[in-house]
């Protein structure tokens, strides 16, 4: 009974975490399947996230739902203007180029944060208070709650807007065949910054829901933005559900991990997973499989 | 309508079109023909400003559009029907028809005009109309190239730009293929310039055609003249020599 009771416990922080992830991963997604690039600065949004609500919140006592606007948008604004400085000029060169400049670009951003918010570790209140909720023997926290929310209409909004508005077909037709798409008359260079804009947004938006449970400072984003890039690659770079599942997966299995087996070795189950995945399947677990993409 | 002025265009080093000048009428059909590696696609794409020329001019109605961006010339009423159809094969058919319509939608259009639009494209090929809502990639050849020609139309274009319309389709699909050309013409007075391989099938629609060869146009007649033209019956028609000087 006691180990069945740890399960469900273990199983559901594992899949709030997960949720994080896989808003995350579906950042890198979109970024990937519009570019071919991976962003490795997906992370810093996601800090960015914490940090900036942080900033508003308790710095400039600012009321919380205005402070979580705040630093969403102007979370979103940097990754516009990330794309704008040091994608879009760039428009022919290697991806692999790409890739190593969103690396210098993640080590920008965190370098800035560190400057202007020093290096302590914050805490973000609870957004409905730290009661925990029982639920069949496991306790969750309310900020679980806000987090299987939020993710839940960030992925339903998500999808609406790929499979339901102009824009974001335009946008799938874009990664599917840019000159077809320039053809049709789609800009494909604003598809592109819509991209960043709308990862980074989400990237902020997991950071601050995050932000109350784990604490956030200035370097949270490196761990996040990889385990995000995990659930990204388990799910074969979809921006759909493959996704989603991969970070659920990421998240339980290393929340089971670190309760049944040591918590020391939470941060290398992710990495044993990836490391397998891509090592027998590196098209992700419901990926088709693209040979000729980077 | 559409007047190309001496261009040349590149890709890298290689000097793909030498100037190269053509023009199309007000409801004319005019094909390109020529072999393989002729140029006849970087025409089409020169138009379109994917591969835009380092010099010469190019005037649609009058308007310079050399230097402007593909989207401004499809708002302009030029578009066109890529080599290999290139529809967005993870989307469904509908969807295509839609983002064919795409800058008439940013422009603020009213949907109702448009789903008027795509009801036409579905008149015009009713087995798109069957399978609107499946997913445009497990469509045949026949099909894909068919949503392909809907797509451009649904940009309501005064100049068709098509490539290869009949490639690898089954002769019967061709024939329906060019009904439906022949159809928009007498219909709407839709300008086509037209590249073809299958040159016996183009200069039967076309009134004019160009004959290209490495990069430059080498030919200008009526169709009936091409087809009639020895040298063309001999390296475009597929005759051989016995054929013609028996005649």
């Amino acid at each position: 009974m006691e180990l069945i009771e740890q399960l469900l416990q273990y199983t559901l922080s594992g899949l709030s975490t997960g949720a994080i992830y896989a808003l995350i991963g579906l950042g890198f997604a979109i970024i990937y399947n519009s570019t071919s690039i991976i962003n490795f600065a997906q992370g810093e949004f996601v800090m960015l996230g914490g940090m900036l609500t942080l900033f508003f919140h308790v710095t400039l006592g600012l009321y919380l739902p205005l402070a979580v606007v705040l630093a969403i948008a102007v979370a979103t604004a940097v990754g516009a203007l990330f794309e704008r400085l040091a994608i879009s000029p760039l428009k022919d060169a290697e991806p692999i180029i790409l890739v190593i400049i969103t690396i210098g670009g993640s080590i920008l951003i965190r370098g800035v944060a560190m400057l202007l918010w020093g290096k302590d570790t914050h805490a973000l209140p609870m957004f409905s208070g730290d009661e925990p909720i029982i639920l069949l023997g496991a306790a969750i926290m309310p900020q679980n709650i806000w987090i299987f929310g939020v993710t839940l209409i960030i992925i339903t909004a998500n999808r609406l807007f790929f499979h339901h508005s102009m824009s974001g077909k335009a946008m799938r037709a874009c990664s599917f065949n840019r000159v077809a798409s320039r053809l049709v008359g789609i800009d494909v260079k604003r598809m592109i910054l819509f991209s960043f804009a709308i990862s980074s947004a989400m990237g902020a938006a997991a950071g601050i829901i995050i932000a109350p449970l784990t604490m956030t400072s200035y370097d949270v984003g490196v761990m996040l933005g990889l385990k995000g890039f995990c659930a990204a690659i388990i799910g074969g770079m979809s921006t759909g559900m493959g996704t989603v599942a991969g970070g659920l997966i990421v998240g339980v299995l290393e929340s089971l991990g670190a309760g049944l087996i040591s918590s020391g070795y939470k941060d290398a189950i992710a990495f044993i997973i990836l490391l397998v995945i891509l090592l027998i399947r590196p098209q992700g677990l419901f990926g088709k499989g693209e040979a000729e993409r980077v | 309508m559409l007047k190309i002025k001496n261009i040349n265009t590149y890709y890298g080093k290689l000097h793909a079109l030498r100037n190269v000048s053509l023009h199309v009428n007000a409801g004319e059909i005019v094909a390109l023909i020529g072999s393989n590696g002729a140029g006849k696609t970087t025409i089409l794409n020169t138009v379109s400003a994917v591969t835009p020329p380092a010099d010469g001019e190019i005037y649609f109605d009058g308007i310079s559009i050399s230097r402007l961006a593909t989207d401004t010339i499809v708002k302009l009423g030029v578009s066109q029907v890529p080599e290999g159809r290139q529809i967005f094969k993870p989307l469904s058919v509908e969807d295509n028809l839609e983002l064919g319509a795409y800058l008439r939608s940013e422009a603020g259009e009213r949907k109702k005009d448009i789903t008027k639009d795509k009801d036409a494209v579905y008149a015009l090929f009713p087995r798109l109309g069957e399978r609107r809502k499946q997913t445009s990639g497990t469509l045949s050849g026949g099909e894909q190239q068919m949503l392909a020609i809907g797509r451009a139309l649904m940009a309501k274009p005064r100049l068709l730009l098509l490539d290869e319309p009949a490639m690898g389709l089954a002769p019967l699909l061709v024939q329906e293929i060019f009904r439906v050309i022949e159809e928009l013409r007498r219909q709407q007075g839709t300008s086509i310039l037209l590249v073809e391989q299958n040159a016996r099938v183009a200069l039967r629609v076309a009134d004019r055609g160009y004959v290209l060869e490495t990069g430059r146009v080498i030919l200008e007649e009526t169709a009936s003249e091409l087809l009639a033209n020895r040298d063309v019956q001999r390296a475009y028609l597929g005759k051989d020599k016995k054929e013609i000087w028996e005649r």
